[in-house]
């Protein structure tokens, strides 16, 4: 029956947790949470994840606010960009909570303390994931693949094919999905399935751990509900075989971000029929003058460009002057790269100005960071 | 509630027959513009830009699109409680159903609109020009002269006076007379289609028209005249700023040219931003082999050949080796591989085909009408 499906994923609401670990990448989440880090010329890491959970059919979703919470709140505001501005469920902020008892950091706290809004909503599953991860998935898929394991709890994994550094839940699988082994790693080695922070289960099941582990002493939901308890429950391990970006160091983004230059990529993300989508700007599409000369780049609507510009991600409103070339850049919103200026392997957070005949230089493994309002 | 002292009513029904192929399936105010836009967002950003927030939109030909795209005016932020964009087809009534005869009689045909609005002026608009004016400052004109209706004009060159409503105004700008399309104009200040009128005069001069079965219903040629044979206080409002009519294929392109220049005439952002809705789409990529220059580019684009002097709309393709100058791609227009596309508008979700040419001249643009696929072998496209 067509429309069945769509009555099934209505019964999952969404949980957005943004307390990664920023230590990998501080100059971008200096101000921000990893989520809120912008991404791909438009966009903030969060917007694919809630792009995901709305396209599938998700329309209840909670954000758990970290401590820098005022980039969420200017940047989701209602939630009407996603749909999720709604008379019924919708989107929902879920502060984070000081206690007394303030060594005990870590996201647990805060799931436990806003477990009644898990409890009372009228959803039966409970969609659990992290806000800085880049991808476009069919959440339903992981639903029916969760209903017909018999899962307790499903992960949605992606198998990585290269090396990669940083914090990450690694797992083993039997044939069936079923999970042999669940574990923290500070590097990933080739081939190896890796948790995209995605985490389905009964809102009965997730009230139930969130209680269990805080109520034990716990702090971090994933080692101390999830990973610790692993052998308590039957966990499945959903691949997902689309393009997935873990965004957890500067170099995992500035890479990242240099793979939307592949048309294969950007279309697979992109345009396949599930938009993503973001706090829109009415901006005017972007004005190339006479002198402009841009090749394998990314260019967001507002910006005006008269330089040259070759392999480069330019955000929203951005100007590149007479003269300019930039070359292997990520420059954010409404920086001013002005004429002759020349700028390459740089990374240029917000309201960057770079004057007249500035030379400013990274290397192509370690880019240089320009931090936001900055003026060189 | 606040009270409305000006409403804003769009005369959105036109068929636009002039702008051919590009109006057969929509109705010309949705008729897409300058990369993003339509028509109509420049009259609704204007008004929202003036502080107006009550805006009926009369609709009548093809108005699907039309209504879908308006939706509650969101994207104008003109749904605010109790006000926004009120779309205003004609309906049925009780002794049966009309058609909209006319301007004034679109306006006559939603009184009852008007009255429960209860505006003390009436701002009427048209759904096919380009420009950005502050209403605000019009009404201001129009109280401080205790006029009982000023109409905005423009100075137009004296060769395109006759295609033109023409005022003969005083140097106080009181409007002496008033010709439609002269012959031998008098003057070359011409109507922009703006009129503000009070209310109650307005309502006046409607009633009267409607019993009157030799009228055709129109502002220019039927109510301006009777209000000035009655020797009313009408004014003119100059306006110097950019101002184009776009009602047909030539002045369409041309508009879109010139927002191509180094400095445009006028700006799209800034204080006086123009809205329109903003589709999910990727910011647009250029290829290793693009080559783009003078040119505006929406989101979702992929551009892989050379673009010079084009403005293009949101999802368009364009393949390798391919060559775009001096044309108007709309969105999820796609051109392929060696084709060439030279002063030519080509409407949405067409497809010129891998090393197709559609080449039209300045005085004859090419047009290919909205889902229409041009292959090599049909040769060059004439307007449509």
């Amino acid at each position: 029956m067509p429309g069945s499906e769509w009555m099934i994923v209505k019964n999952v609401m969404g949980i957005v947790s943004l307390q990664g670990s920023n230590k990998e990448i501080q100059e971008l989440a200096m101000h921000r949470p990893l989520g809120l880090i912008p991404f791909g010329g438009r966009y903030r890491l969060i917007d694919f994840t809630l792009s995901s959970m709305v396209n599938s059919g998700i329309g209840h979703v909670g954000i758990m606010l970290p401590d820098k919470a005022r980039s969420i709140l200017d940047h989701l505001r209602s939630g009407k960009d996603w749909d999720l501005a709604r008379r019924h469920d919708g989107l929902f902020y879920l502060p984070s909570v000081k206690t007394e008892n303030s060594a005990r950091e870590g996201d647990l706290k805060n799931f436990y303390y806003n477990i009644d809004f898990v409890k009372y909503s009228n959803q039966e599953y409970v969609l659990l994931a992290s806000g800085n991860i880049v991808y476009n998935i069919d959440f339903s898929n992981v639903l029916r693949f969760h209903q017909n394991t018999g899962a307790d709890i499903t992960a949605v994994y992606n198998v990585e094919t290269s090396e990669q550094q940083g914090e990450s839940i690694v797992m083993e699988t039997a044939e069936n999905g079923l999970v042999k082994d669940i574990a923290q790693k500070e590097i990933v080695y080739e081939d190896t399935k890796v948790s995209m922070g995605i985490y389905l289960m009964s809102k009965k099941l997730f009230v139930g751990i969130v209680r269990c582990a805080y109520e034990h002493g716990g702090s971090d939901f994933l080692l101390d509900a999830i990973i610790r308890q692993a052998g308590n429950y039957s966990i499945y391990g959903y691949e997902h075989r689309g393009y997935v970006a873990r965004i957890t160091s500067t170099a995992s983004y500035y890479k990242a971000n240099m793979e939307m230059l592949r048309p294969e990529i950007w279309q697979g993300l992109f345009m396949g029929g599930a938009p993503i989508y973001t706090k829109t700007k009415d901006e005017v599409p972007v004005q190339y003058k006479d002198t402009a000369l841009v090749t394998n780049s990314l260019v967001a609507n507002g910006c005006i460009v008269r330089g040259e510009v070759e392999n480069s991600i330019l955000f929203r409103g951005v100007r590149i002057g007479r003269g300019a070339k930039i070359r292997n850049c990520i420059i954010m919103q409404k920086c001013d790269l002005q004429d002759n200026s020349l700028v390459e392997n740089v990374i240029c957070d917000k309201n960057v100005i770079i004057t007249k005949d500035k030379w400013l230089k990274g290397a192509p493994n370690y880019p240089f960071i320009v931090s936001k309002n900055i003026v060189i | 509630m606040r009270r409305t002292e000006c409403l804003a009513m769009i005369l959105a029904g036109g068929q636009g027959s002039r702008l051919g192929a590009l109006t057969k399936k929509i109705a010309k105010p949705a008729v897409p513009f300058g990369g993003k836009y339509r028509i109509i967002d420049f009259p609704l950003s204007n008004c929202a830009n003036s502080g107006i927030d009550k805006v009926g939109v009369l609709t009548q030909y093809r108005p699907l699109e039309l209504h879908n795209y308006l939706g509650t005016g969101e994207a104008w932020d003109l749904d605010e409680k109790g006000g926004g964009v009120f779309i205003l087809p004609p309906y049925a009534r009780e002794k049966g159903a009309d058609w909209y005869k006319g301007t004034a009689d679109a306006i006559y045909q939603n009184l009852n609109f008007i009255e429960s609005v209860d505006p003390d002026y009436i701002l009427i608009l048209s759904g096919d020009h380009i420009y950005t004016m502050d209403y605000s400052w019009m009404l201001e004109f129009h109280k401080k002269n205790k006029a009982e209706a000023t109409i905005g004009v423009i100075e137009v060159p004296w060769e395109e006076a006759p295609r033109f409503g023409i005022m003969d105004t005083g140097t106080d700008g009181r409007i002496n007379a008033f010709e439609e399309k002269p012959a031998k104009p008098q003057s070359n200040l011409a109507s922009m289609g703006i009129y503000i009128f009070n209310r109650k005069f307005l309502v006046r001069y409607l009633e009267e028209d409607a019993k009157d079965n030799m009228s055709s219903h129109d502002f220019g040629k039927n109510i301006i005249p009777e209000m000035l044979a009655d020797k009313a206080k009408l004014f003119s409002y100059a306006f110097d700023g950019y101002w184009k009519d776009v009602g047909t294929i030539e002045s369409l392109w041309q508009a879109n040219m010139d927002l191509l220049q180094d400095e445009p005439p006028f700006s799209l952002d800034g204080v006086w931003r123009i809205y329109s809705s903003n589709p999910s789409l990727p910011p647009h990529y250029l290829g290793k082999t693009a080559k783009v220059k003078r040119s505006m580019i929406n989101d979702g684009s992929m551009i892989f050949g050379e673009v010079e002097n084009s403005v293009l709309f949101a999802g368009v393709r364009i393949g390798k080796g391919a060559r775009v100058k001096n044309s108007v791609i709309m969105p999820f227009a796609v051109i392929g591989e060696n084709a060439v596309v030279e002063n030519a508008i080509v409407a949405q979700n067409s497809e010129i085909m891998d090393g197709a040419r559609v080449a039209g001249s300045k005085g004859a643009i090419a047009v290919v009408p909205e889902g229409e696929v041009v292959s090599a072998e049909s040769g060059n496209k004439q307007v449509g």
